[in-house]
């Protein structure tokens, strides 16, 4: 391996480099080049599969496209924006997919600390309880998803048959109880996740500040407050920006648990069933681009608002 | 942790320890009973009340036979092929690139490496349905859509950043002086590449290549989008798809014995490597 020998060298010029800029030496320059050339696939297949699609979509969203009438293609500038910005039903997919995304979000994080502290403060146990919280994460989605249904559903399940339950609750009927159904099977998934972002942020926290708080006459409460929750503030706005992020996009649970009926739509679903269902390809891709540009204001709401140090930064040496 | 614990506090952690394992497991347990019932007992009869419900009170092994019987023409053989084909492959390619990359950002100088791990990032937050209709309109161009080619790109473009990220936290640890040290007790460059630094890079890129294969294991909404049959359909689209499919007898219990047969294989992975998981799933992320 020529890098490992060339690795002195360029820290050499990299340090000289910052001061007074010299030519760069063939070693650095032979180790640029192979950088960039060990680096050249991964980026090539991250950008086929994203920023070439979306700047396609973007070139479809101004055209109407329906696969079913390919005859009638054309150039219609931004109408189909206006289509879908002025059609209720974007409006309530949005509402719908904010609100699985915040008290989803709001729930996991409240469980995933619980079970992150009882892991962090476990004596014992803690590697049972460590690979017991993997098996939801390492759950097919659409599976969990079948679970919790066939659980609540009249004719198979066992919720109805527990007390206070009504024997012929139809939790699939109706808006809210379909969205409980549909945000538990995203909570009982995805907790696990966050609490193990959350553990890892936990263990970096120094153990002799709790001693010296303790000392102090801090209780548990006030510790908690006080250290390790400030402390683990960048862990925590990951965690919740990545999951945010993340339940935005719900698609899995909702497709096989209602398939967006009584109200239940997400944005991903209104895209696919434009997309793939219908087969209106300019439609659909203004809709994709409108999710894209949710994404991006709020992981720009995220990094701004919140001062949510993206990991890489500092991670950059 | 040296502090002494009364009695009380221990029974507090243990039944918090219970009560997440009760968590974890529940659902399982419910599927696989599931699965277990006959047609007859499969749904809910008046008075059978809760436990009635929740545990079988036959079981039987025929809804898995039943997924099997006609072979790669019944419902369930040939997209759990494709899944385990599509996944394996997608997880192949996209470690070795990931290594490549990685091994760059982590050892070389050159501009452009923060470039390259935050652009990883933003992909990592990209909405999958946002690239949908237009790789439905390209694979349908270049001849790719049903394909298990069709699946395996996004799979290895999308799993690529959570794989970079782990493999540049790992190889950031491993102390590639040794390498070095090897040459100079006289072992060529390549017997050093391969006893000394292949060994100590192998645990990062298994624990990369475990994270890449669930990834691409649990994917429904590329599977349902770019597949129109059994030639490249993976199990959670063919799951979806099920519903109508078996004549003779109720679809529940099929469905149940298809999802126990996929979630095993999980459930041994993290078994086996939970410590690897979690190493890599934290790895990434709580870095900066």
């Amino acid at each position: 391996m020529e890098a490992a020998t060339s690795a002195p060298a360029a820290e050499a010029a990299t340090s000289s480099g910052k001061a007074k800029k010299p030519p760069l030496s063939d070693r650095a320059r032979s180790e640029r080049r192979l950088g960039w050339l060990l680096c050249a696939p991964a980026v090539l297949a991250m950008l086929l599969v994203t920023a070439y699609p979306i700047i396609y979509a973007f070139v479809l969203s101004l055209q109407r496209f329906d696969l079913r009438f390919p005859d009638e293609r054309e150039f219609v500038g931004l109408s189909n924006y206006v289509d879908v910005l002025t059609s209720s039903l974007w409006w309530t997919d949005v509402a719908n997919t904010l609100g699985v995304t915040v008290v989803s979000v709001a729930i996991e994080f409240t469980l995933g600390m619980a079970i992150a502290l009882l892991m962090h403060r476990a004596i014992f146990g803690r590697g049972v309880v460590r690979t017991s919280v993997l098996i939801p994460y390492g759950i097919v989605t659409v599976v969990a998803a079948f679970t919790w249904q066939f659980a609540f559903q009249p004719d198979t399940g066992f919720v109805n048959q527990l007390p206070f339950v009504a024997d012929d609750m139809n939790w699939f009927g109706e808006r809210f109880s379909a969205f409980f159904v549909i945000i538990l099977a995203e909570v009982w998934k995805t907790t696990p996740f966050i609490a193990l972002l959350l553990l890892a942020g936990m263990t970096t926290i120094d153990d002799g500040l709790y001693e010296a708080a303790k000392v102090d006459g801090a209780n548990a409460v006030q510790r908690f407050f006080r250290i390790t929750l400030p402390l683990m503030k960048p862990a925590i706005l990951v965690a919740l920006l990545f999951r945010t992020l993340d339940a935005f996009r719900v698609f899995d649970s909702i497709f096989v648990m209602t398939r967006g009926s009584v109200d239940t739509e997400s944005v991903s679903i209104l895209g696919y069933n434009q997309l793939i269902s219908r087969l209106n390809l300019g439609l659909g891709s203004a809709v994709s681009v409108l999710i894209f540009v949710c994404v991006l204001i709020i992981a720009f709401l995220f990094v701004k608002g919140f001062g949510t140090s993206v990991p890489g930064k500092e991670d950059d040496r | 942790m040296t502090e002494q614990r009364t009695a009380q506090e221990r029974i507090i952690w243990l039944l918090g320890i219970v009560v997440v394992i009760f968590y974890a497991l529940f659902p399982v347990l419910w599927i696989i009973s599931l699965s277990l019932k006959t047609p007859a007992t499969v749904t809910v009869t008046p008075n059978e009340g809760f436990w009635g419900t929740l545990v079988p009170s036959e079981a039987t092994f025929k809804n898995y036979e039943a997924l099997f019987t006609d072979g790669l023409d019944g419902p369930f053989l040939k997209p759990l092929i494709n899944s385990i084909g599509i996944a394996l492959i997608a997880t192949v390619i996209a470690i070795v690139l990931a290594s490549f990359a990685a091994y760059a950002i982590a050892r070389l100088d050159f501009p452009g490496k923060t470039a390259v791990l935050g652009g990883a990032l933003a992909i990592a937050m990209f909405p999958a349905i946002s690239t949908v209709g237009p790789l439905f309109d390209m694979w349908r161009a270049l001849g790719l859509y049903d394909t298990w080619a069709g699946l395996i790109i996004p799979y290895l473009s999308f799993s690529l950043p959570l794989a970079i990220y782990t493999l540049v936290a790992f190889f950031r640890e491993i102390p590639w002086e040794l390498e070095q040290a090897a040459q100079v007790d006289g072992a060529t460059p390549f017997q050093a590449f391969r006893k000394v630094i292949v060994p100590l890079a192998t645990p990062g890129m298994f624990t990369a290549a475990i994270l890449v294969f669930i990834f691409a294991w649990n994917d429904f909404l590329f599977a349902i989008s770019l597949t129109s049959s059994d030639a490249s359909r993976t199990v959670p689209a063919a799951l979806a798809f099920f519903t109508g499919d078996s004549q003779f007898t109720q679809p529940f219990a099929n469905i149940a014995a298809a999802a126990v047969i996929v979630t095993i294989p999980i459930i041994i992975f993290v078994l086996i490597f939970q410590r690897r998981i979690v190493a890599g799933l934290t790895s990434g992320a709580v870095k900066g």
